[in-house]
């Protein structure tokens, strides 16, 4: 935040104020983002004392919690004392030891909402109790995406127009007295002269409209994120965070009037005190300076036995004669064990990540679908458009959701006769979960019976202004840049899978959070099922063995979608298959298949519901209705515990229990000699791990602030949000049922290559720069050569030193799982 | 038979008193006790039903325990079992099962896990001493119950500001209902010169004989208890306390506010349908209450676009076709339609998170952009002002301020310069000068005597007035609450001769829990400073078992059924004439203000955002 200036300029107060919300999308399109973006241009210790003084966020755990660890062994001593040293200098150990064991801090008082705060203190009035109910009710009603029967009457003129235009077509009005409607009738609803009148110093607007504003930052944050992206409500809205203050200044100017009469004076003229300035620089507290200590040693503690597994790791893997299958998965911390889990019931296989959208970028329309869906990380904005054809199966109704159980004389009718099979439903929906059409499941993006459109026959073929399908130039880069970023380039298997990732949920208004990242919070079915077809064409094939990828004929690429909550895995186009390979297919499917089974098992320690000790597939079973069940508000914990992104060869991690805390992406620096692969893959991966990492740590930090609260009161807000009760705040951020058992630690990215090609390659963008060296996420590289670690800071690598001595090596890690619920630390599997 | 139903009735209260003492983090066997005991309770019901049913479903009554006894006055614990309780019972028992079971996973690690259950079995005790009651007093025992669990289920969240403010509202609500019972009972004593069961309502003669000549009584007396369940059924004008209750967790929601409490009120009034049957007027009141209310809350759940408040007020609606029914004299009709919306509601409320996918996916493959009309025209001036009127909910609100609660604040506020120690100073003297005005009663000239209740019930009023207004000082608002009984006692006493041992009855729990609550304000305060009460102070974050203790002694002091004070508030309204109404009236509304200032203290002082944790809490306005 700069700091204020005299002269109030309303352009640039509207465009920083936006900067500052939260910009959380409605939910169905629900991606992950850092939650303190607005202050990523700050160091990371800076931005997050800086917001904490400003807007009073919890920004790390308390000392309460980082003493307990310590005390526990979750911070290690020596690790604690390196740091100390780092940041103090060795002669300030102990000294600075005492203070972090013992001292004793206050905070002061977060610095957002004093100046509106005298309101209440000098005309005993609270504003907030007389505008925000109605302010948010009409927000919502002009909003609504079909949950009223009655709409907004007038809504595509911008909000305030359709106010006006409401107002003077009607016998009553939403103001309580009079000025405050004539001044919105006349045109005088200028935000500076509104201002004056309110405040009435100009030095103060801006504090004031940021006071306003983040009294109900979720509202404001949504009008904000629709005014960018309005294409984020299917039924369009036109909003501007403008409009908002406008009506919110107009009714609180109408508040006043109906306590006081017209004749109250502005708050400068009676603030007995000048609250602090919110935008003045924030000074570093001690307590902040031992905080930073505590979180470095928390998150070293971690990062130190992860790095002495990777070193520990076997690197030279045998390979074996003949590879039995390939199969690419999402980077997603989730593939984690599956991963691992198909390597371990079929040696012979081989397991690559990348992104989930596996490089293709493209809108999709489902068969008699209204609407395009985009399928590519949230910031691409694709030039395609893939088109599914040939759905048979029709869509299941529910009639509890009909909005005829509302009115009056069909719901006398449905309360007597329906309302009787209501109490059966629930009675099954408790006794016996199955799926039902309330469900949002990942298998039912795309059917799998169905054609899509992907290559594209004739230029002029477009939609909407988007080329429908692919050329096969356009395949060529696509296929290529792929297999290269992941380094498979030779030694192809005869099936070759790519799996993308959903999941499947009930009652769950978040569901989107919990699909695939890569692919703007959708399932990767789509995707996986168009790069297959691009691999799988002859003139790609050919055109790629021009450049050096020799793809066998024999070998066929196979899509297929891995629902993460149930553990269930779908193939696509399997008709297509040679007969040989259908037959290797069939082997194939029971490995994944086992595979599942087991990744259910391990899953299901983290579930106080089941027992672990069960055979893997009665586990499976009861995972399976967990997806279903009403009641179970925590279907999968999604990406919680996320903390590493290794970006490397499978070898190094191949070896390694990580208990699904890492990100992996597939690269080998042979390959990749310049970086160039290297580039594109970190301009990806920071923003999407970083920024889904960040959002879990100060979701879980603080969840009343910045997450969403537990989960178990909210109530769906016109479908695009949800909130405590019926007149509360939005609630953006994560519930603290996806929060709970999550680490606060930065993302720790692992690199395997030479210090200076990936200096190099993180300069390339401002953007991704950003991220390493304002330390949101950590970076360690790895020395392919000599395996030692090189850590990154202030622009410049340094050899990284392992302080722990020893890692522990497991055979069979089923016992570790059926007696842990906790993290467990990192261990070599023998 | 008949003794069977007290098992009805022990059962939860064994129940609740159990759970009582499971610590908290034994997730499990809270949830299994809580679950065994309503699925124990359920399935001996409905064996009990099919032996019921069996055997010609006769009209159960069973006088249970006489607790208070003298000359022309009983007060005893009455159960009574017939169809109306056995539906009853059995959508509410099935329910309460369904949604324990249904809470046990959903609650999962949640924090208050212990409080939310004992709540539950408490609400499920409330809930079965009402449709048992055999009795104005017993049903308004469970009435109270009902009350305050709902109160702590509302502000489940007592951490964050809206559950609590939205508590208060809705408790406050409740109250005004509680006077409505209060001067029902006043005044069936004065008609029926007993406490009338409701087994002699069904007799006609005797009904019909009672209301010869007292025909204003009648009339009085079924429009204090249509005022009542009006405010529990969220009737016009009190509807907007229904959508407001959706605070808690949405199991708790579903049950209480989707389907079992609001349908207390057409309880209460299927309960009493043989007393104003007779009573034309009457039965056309309800049922204009009830069709405007569906009228006008269809239009305001139409508007709705959060799913919460829309199953709300759709579900107000139907409950206005149902007092319609009522009223109509549809009986079986009624309970049919009680049960249907009971358990569509429970089911919706249940699924509301789903909505999300599930229309968003409709909205996806069935979108229709819509049109709009381009021209002005005088339909669409209506329907621009009734879409206003719809999202403003008729200004209810608005209107409940500024009929019911300005008026008490203001006249709190006229109050504004008293202090402490200025209303001791005159406290102590007044009430000397009172208390030996009665010793020497006989030297009292009467026409003095007559007016003498009057002014000290007046007092009394304006102690709670005070008290009810207090900004700062939580004690004084304490102490002022407790010396209104004191005055009220006084009243009475000159009001009628009767045993110093009634007043005693009265007093007792008062003075007890009246301390007990005073000692427990002081320790605080010595620990943490400042307590007043001009903001929530959220204190049960740190201090919850203080929280608890004071929560025990604000309902002691307010009359809840755990002391002798009970009891002495019915019996004091008996010795109230028939012709008081003053009297009655300010005595009744010194008795709601207090209930309600007692309670913003509890709010007040312990729950809401704590105010020395900023960092921890949530933001206000979530």
């Amino acid at each position: 935040m700069k700091v204020s200036e005299t002269i109030f300029n309303e352009h640039e107060v509207l465009h920083e104020l936006k900067h500052y919300l939260p910009a959380q999308a409605p939910l169905m399109d629900f991606v992950h983002h850092n939650t303190l973006h607005a202050f990523q241009n700050l160091k990371f210790d800076n931005a997050i004392y800086s917001a904490s003084a400003k807007l009073g966020y919890r920004v790390s755990l308390s000392l309460q919690e980082y003493r307990a660890f310590y005390a526990s062994g979750r911070i290690n001593d020596k690790v604690l004392e390196r740091i100390i040293m780092q940041h103090r200098g060795v002669d300030q150990v102990s000294e600075w030891k005492a203070k972090l064991l013992t001292g004793q801090y206050h905070r002061q008082h977060p610095r957002i909402g004093a100046l509106r705060n005298s309101w209440k203190r000098e005309y005993k009035i609270d504003l907030d109790s007389l505008v925000h109910p109605l302010l948010f009710r009409i927000l919502c009603s002009y909003l609504d995406q079909g949950i009223s029967m009655w709409n907004f009457p007038v809504w595509n003129k911008g909000l305030i127009a359709s106010l006006r235009e409401m107002e003077r077509g009607s016998f009553t009005s939403f103001f309580r007295r009079s000025r405050a409607r004539k001044f919105l009738l006349g045109g005088q609803a200028d935000m500076k002269f509104l201002l004056n009148l309110l405040v009435g110093d100009e030095s103060l607007y801006k504090q004031y409209l940021f006071d306003q504003q983040f009294a109900h930052q979720g509202w404001s944050g949504m009008v904000s994120a629709v005014e960018d992206q309005p294409q984020t409500l299917l039924d369009h809205k036109k909003i501007s965070l403008h409009d908002l203050i406008t009506f919110e200044l107009l009714m609180e100017i109408d508040a006043l009037d109906s306590q006081f009469g017209e004749n109250w004076l502005p708050l400068s003229k009676v603030m007995q005190i000048r609250p602090v300035d919110l935008f003045a620089d924030v000074p570093v507290t001690e307590l902040d300076e031992v905080t930073t200590l505590w979180q470095a040693a928390f998150e070293w503690t971690y990062y130190d036995e992860v790095l002495k597994g990777l070193q520990s790791s076997k690197k030279e893997v045998n390979q074996p004669a003949s590879t039995s299958f390939q199969s690419l998965f999402c980077i997603d911390d989730r593939s984690c064990s599956f991963r691992r889990y198909l390597e371990n019931v079929d040696p012979n296989c081989e397991t690559f990540g990348t992104p989930g959208f596996f490089g293709v970028e493209f809108f999709f329309q489902p068969d008699h679908g209204k609407f395009y869906t985009k399928l590519c990380p949230a910031p691409v904005t694709p030039k395609y458009l893939i088109k599914e054809v040939g759905v048979r199966r029709k869509r299941k109704k529910d009639v509890h959701f009909t909005k005829n159980t509302h009115s009056l004389f069909r719901g006398w009718l449905i309360a007597q006769t329906l309302g009787f099979w209501s109490a059966f439903q629930l009675f099954l929906n408790i006794f016996k979960p199955s799926v039902s059409p309330a469900m949002a499941s990942s298998f039912r993006h795309m059917e799998k019976e169905s054609q899509l459109t992907i290559e594209n026959k004739t230029l002029l073929h477009r939609e909407n202004d988007l080329q429908i399908g692919f050329t096969i130039p356009e395949m060529i880069t696509r296929v290529e840049g792929l297999l290269r970023s992941i380094g498979l380039v030779k030694d192809f298997a005869p099936l070759i899978y790519v799996i993308g990732h959903g999941s499947s949920s009930v009652n769950n208004p978040h569901y989107a959070a919990y699909d695939c990242g890569a692919c703007s919070g959708r399932a990767g079915s789509v995707n996986s099922r168009v790069i297959c077809h691009m691999a799988n064409h002859p003139s790609v094939r050919t055109a790629l063995r021009a450049r050096g990828i020799d793809i066998p004929v024999t070998t066929q690429f196979v899509g297929g979608l891995h629902d993460t909550t149930r553990d269930e895995i779908m193939f696509f186009d399997e008709d297509s298959l040679s007969p040989a390979n259908k037959i290797n297919h069939r082997v194939h499917e029971e490995v994944f298949l086992r595979a599942l089974d087991l990744n259910a098992k391990e899953r299901s320690r983290r579930f106080e519901s089941i027992d672990t000790n069960l055979s893997p597939e009665e586990i499976h079973e009861k995972i399976r209705v967990r997806s279903v069940s009403l009641f179970e508000p925590r279907p999968e914990l999604n990406h919680a515990t996320n903390s590493l992104c290794v970006i490397g060869r499978r070898s190094l991690t191949k070896h390694l229990f990580l208990d699904r805390r890492s990100f992996l992406n597939s690269f080998d620096y042979r390959v990749d000699p310049e970086g160039d692969y290297l580039f594109t893959i970190l301009k990806a991966a920071a923003p999407v791990c970083g920024g889904i990492n960040l959002e879990y740590f100060f979701s879980r930090v603080d969840n009343q602030k910045l997450g969403a609260g537990t989960k178990l009161p909210h109530n769906v807000m016109g479908l695009f949000g949800v909130a405590n009760g019926i007149d509360g705040d939005l609630r953006p951020g994560l519930p603290s049922q996806m929060i709970e058992v999550h680490d606060p630690v930065r993302l720790l990215m692992i690199v395997e290559h030479f210090p200076e090609v990936v200096l190099k390659a993180i300069q390339k963008s401002s953007e991704t720069y950003e991220w390493f060296i304002n330390e949101w996420v950590h970076l360690v590289v790895m020395h392919p050569v000599t395996n030692e670690f090189y850590h990154f800071k202030e622009g410049a690598f340094s050899k990284y030193i392992i302080l722990k001595e020893q890692i522990e090596a497991v055979d069979d890690f089923t016992h570790l799982l059926e007696s842990h619920t906790e993290n467990i630390p990192v261990h070599l599997i023998a | 038979m008949n003794s069977i139903l007290q098992f009805f009735i022990l059962l939860p209260l064994l129940g609740f008193l159990v759970s009582l003492f499971i610590p908290g983090h034994k997730e499990n066997l809270l949830s299994k006790t809580t679950f065994g005991i309503v699925g124990l309770h359920m399935i001996s019901f409905q064996i009990f039903l099919l032996y019921w049913l069996w055997n010609g479903h006769p009209t159960l009554n069973l006088k249970e325990i006489t607790l208070f006894k003298t000359t022309g006055y009983e007060f005893f614990v009455d159960f009574y079992f017939d169809k109306i309780t056995a539906t009853y019972l059995f959508v509410g028992s099935l329910l309460t099962f369904l949604v324990t079971i249904y809470s046990r996973y959903y609650l999962h690690r949640e924090t208050g896990y212990k409080r939310f259950f004992n709540t539950i079995l408490f609400f499920y005790l409330g809930y079965n001493i009402t449709i048992f009651s055999g009795n104005l007093e017993t049903l308004f025992m469970g009435w109270e119950v009902l009350g305050i669990s709902s109160f702590l289920l509302i502000a489940f969240y007592r951490d964050r500001y809206l559950p609590v403010k939205n508590a208060v509202k809705v408790f406050s609500i409740y109250r005004v209902g509680d006077v409505g019972l209060i001067l029902a009972m006043w005044m069936s004593h004065h008609l029926f010169h007993e406490n009338i069961t409701f087994l002699k309502l069904n007799n006609v003669e005797l009904v019909h004989e009672h209301l010869q000549g007292h025909s204003w009584i009648g009339i009085f007396i079924s429009l204090m208890i249509l005022i009542s369940a009006a405010a529990k059924s969220a009737q016009l004008p009190f509807s907007t306390w229904l959508p407001r209750a959706m605070e808690g967790p949405t199991p708790s929601s579903a049950i209480f506010y989707g389907s079992l409490s609001v349908h207390m009120g057409v309880f209460i009034l299927l309960r009493t349908f043989p007393f104003w049957e007779y009573q034309l007027s009457v039965r056309i009141l309800i049922g204009l209450l009830g069709l405007t209310t569906s009228l006008v809350t269809t239009g305001i759940a139409r508007v709705q676009s959060s799913v919460k408040s829309q199953i709300a007020y759709a579900s107000i609606a139907q409950i206005g076709i149902i007092f319609i029914e009522v009223a109509a004299g549809f009986e079986y009709l009624a309970l049919f339609h009680f049960a249907g919306n009971a358990f569509l509601r429970t089911y919706q409320l249940l699924v509301s998170p789903s909505v999300v996918s599930y229309q968003i996916r409709e909205q996806f493959y069935n979108f229709i952009p819509h049109k709009q009309a381009a021209k002005d025209s005088l339909p669409k001036k209506l329907e621009y002002s009734l879409y206003m009127l719809c999202l403003q909910e008729w200004n209810l609100d608005s209107f409940m301020y500024r009929y019911l609660w300005n008026p008490i604040k203001w006249a709190g506020k006229k109050l504004g310069y008293l202090t402490t120690p200025k209303v001791l100073r005159f406290f102590i003297p007044a009430y000397i000068a009172g208390a030996l005005l009665f010793y020497y009663e006989e030297y009292v000239p009467s026409e003095l005597h007559d007016y003498l209740p009057l002014l000290f019930s007046i007092i009394g009023l304006l102690m709670v007035l005070k008290s009810f207004t207090e900004r700062i000082h939580a004690r004084m608002s304490w102490i002022l609450v407790i010396l209104n009984h004191f005055w009220v006692a006084l009243s009475i006493s000159f009001n009628e001769h009767f045993e110093f041992k009634h007043t005693l009855l009265y007093l007792s729990g008062i003075a007890v829990f009246g301390m007990f609550g005073y000692f427990i304000l002081r320790m605080l305060k010595s620990r943490e400073g400042s307590i007043d009460l001009d903001q929530f102070r959220g204190y049960s974050y740190k201090h919850p078992k203080l929280a608890f203790a004071f929560l025990l002694a604000c309902l002691g002091v307010s009359g809840f059924p755990i002391t002798p004070t009970f009891v002495g508030e019915d019996l004091i309204f008996t010795h109230i004439h028939e012709d008081q109404v003053l009297l009655a009236l300010f005595t009744a509304l010194s008795f709601i203000i207090d209930g309600l200032a007692i309670m913003r203290i509890y709010a007040r002082v312990f729950l809401g955002p704590h105010v020395k944790s900023v960092y921890e809490m949530a933001y206000r306005s979530s």
